[in-house]
């Protein structure tokens, strides 16, 4: 598809604006993608939510600057325990639905009559796992069989704006490059918008935390990963 | 009461606005830290407050729609927000009310991205002085559009009334209560749909032509100052 672009990268844009002209196709319907946050109708393409605009060579798509949290399968996600059936746990993903994660997950052989789930993950236990399963016709299903995976035992754990975590993460990872070599910090960083952070001392998580405030608060801005350099040197005492 | 002068011998309106003018418009996004989206709206002396949570789990349960969201909308007038009390009780007029901006709504709101959720939009006026359905439209889209839900287009809402035979542009109480014709409409103005259109009262062909046109050109000019506002949001994080 041939397109002129007629936004800039990374300027804000809402629903509704013209982002490019289509110059050799035409849609008499609109044809929506929902991941990119375009969609093209006439011989325009227009932007669906308020977000930034993205161009790589030639192909444009708008990141989300707001939203909450949709499920894909294969997504990193940090959840709390909210009930326990007896098969299985249900897990606040901070979604839309509920995820599940079935007793056999976690434990061998499991049988109900024998086992009591409560012995394994209580209720407000945070847990790191993967979307093993969603359809959008049943609730996602997840798996913590994986390296990393299970229960979260130690360290502390940071809810940003779930539409923050491409820019958490950086171009090609950046930020995050940044993030854990200047602090020392083990991040883990899930798709919903949760973090869980292993810091060797209080001194580096509170500069780590400063620094992720700051890039939730202003996520539109040209040069963050800079910026960022600039406040953990500071708070870290390394002068700048 | 008798009837007031509604057209002056200058041609002008009571309060002195030419018969194409607005009044003074205020908008404000994420005026509300809870909600996952929310605006306020002035015209001149109307005054609505709008905010949206979602898309979010539903309850209860049977409401459930299977291949896409749910959007509830509550239009409600606050007890003070006329001159005599107004009881709290939703009423006729606010249920047939919500029930037209949800549909104005759902027509541009990509719903099917959703399956199973609900977004819900709760509109509250706080000051009525005419053109409180239109307000609202325009709130409750800001609203969507700051929670981050994905939409074809923002909605601008505007009246035209027809006052002693003049069409006027966004009419206020009393050119509502002695004039002739109120037609409130809801306008996409960046794919150019009309999403609501009312009529009480009484117009010809050639009139209704003439104030559609008059109401697109008013809408417009409420639609440049949503976009404007949406990016105020995001520009006094860059000031501060």
């Amino acid at each position: 598809m041939k397109m002129k672009i007629l936004v800039a990268d990374r300027q804000i844009v809402r629903p509704g604006d013209v982002l490019a002209i289509i110059e050799d196709e035409f849609f008499d319907k609109i044809v929506h993608d929902p991941s990119k946050h375009i969609y093209m109708y006439g011989n325009r393409v227009y932007s669906d939510v308020v977000g930034t605009v993205n161009i790589v060579d030639d192909s444009l798509n708008v990141i989300p600057l707001e939203g909450t949290y949709f499920p894909k399968q294969g997504d990193l996600v940090i959840g709390t325990i909210s009930a326990i059936g007896i098969t299985n746990w249900v897990v606040d993903i901070r979604a839309p639905y509920k995820a599940i994660l079935n007793g056999s997950e976690l434990i061998e052989g499991f049988n109900p009559i024998i086992h009591n789930l409560r012995d394994y993950l209580n209720i407000g236990d945070y847990i790191l796992a993967k979307i093993a399963v969603f359809d959008r016709t049943r609730d996602p299903v997840l798996t913590v069989k994986g390296k990393d995976l299970g229960k979260i035992t130690e360290g502390v754990i940071i809810e940003v704006k779930p539409s923050r975590v491409p820019r958490i993460i950086g171009r090609k990872g950046s930020m995050l490059n940044i993030l854990t070599t200047m602090t020392n910090c083990q991040i883990t960083v899930a798709q919903n918008g949760v973090l869980w952070i292993r810091c060797p001392d209080n001194d580096r998580l509170n500069a780590l935390i400063k620094a992720i405030k700051t890039i939730e608060e202003k996520p539109h801005v040209r040069g963050l990963t800079e910026e960022v350099r600039i406040i953990l040197m500071k708070e870290l005492g390394l002068g700048v | 009461m008798e009837k007031p002068v509604l057209i002056r011998e200058d041609g002008l309106r009571r309060d002195g606005r030419r018969p194409d003018e607005l009044r003074p418009i205020h908008i404000e996004v994420g005026v509300l830290k809870n909600a996952d989206g929310s605006a306020i709206v002035e015209y001149g002396k109307t005054k609505v407050i709008a905010a949206t949570y979602g898309p979010r789990e539903i309850y209860p349960k049977h409401l459930v729609l299977p291949d896409r969201a749910l959007i509830r909308c509550r239009y409600h007038m606050a007890p003070f927000s006329t001159s005599e009390h107004k009881s709290p009780a939703p009423s006729r007029r606010e249920i047939e009310l919500s029930k037209v901006i949800r549909e104005a709504l759902e027509s541009v709101v990509f719903t099917e991205l959703f399956p199973r959720t609900t977004i819900d939009i709760f509109i509250e006026v706080l000051q009525a002085d005419g053109g409180t359905r239109t307000a609202g439209l325009t709130a409750a889209s800001l609203a969507l559009a700051d929670a981050g839900i994905p939409m074809r287009d923002l909605v601008a809402g505007v009246a035209v009334g027809k006052i002693d035979g003049v069409l006027v542009l966004d009419i206020d109480e009393i050119e509502d209560e002695y004039g002739e014709a109120d037609m409130p409409i809801g306008y996409a103005a960046s794919i150019d749909e009309i999403v609501l259109l009312q009529l009480n009262g009484v117009l010809t062909p050639d009139e209704m032509k003439e104030a559609i046109k008059l109401a697109k050109k008013g809408a417009e000019q409420i639609y440049k100052l949503m976009k404007e506002a949406l990016h105020r949001k995001y520009l006094r994080v860059l000031e501060s």
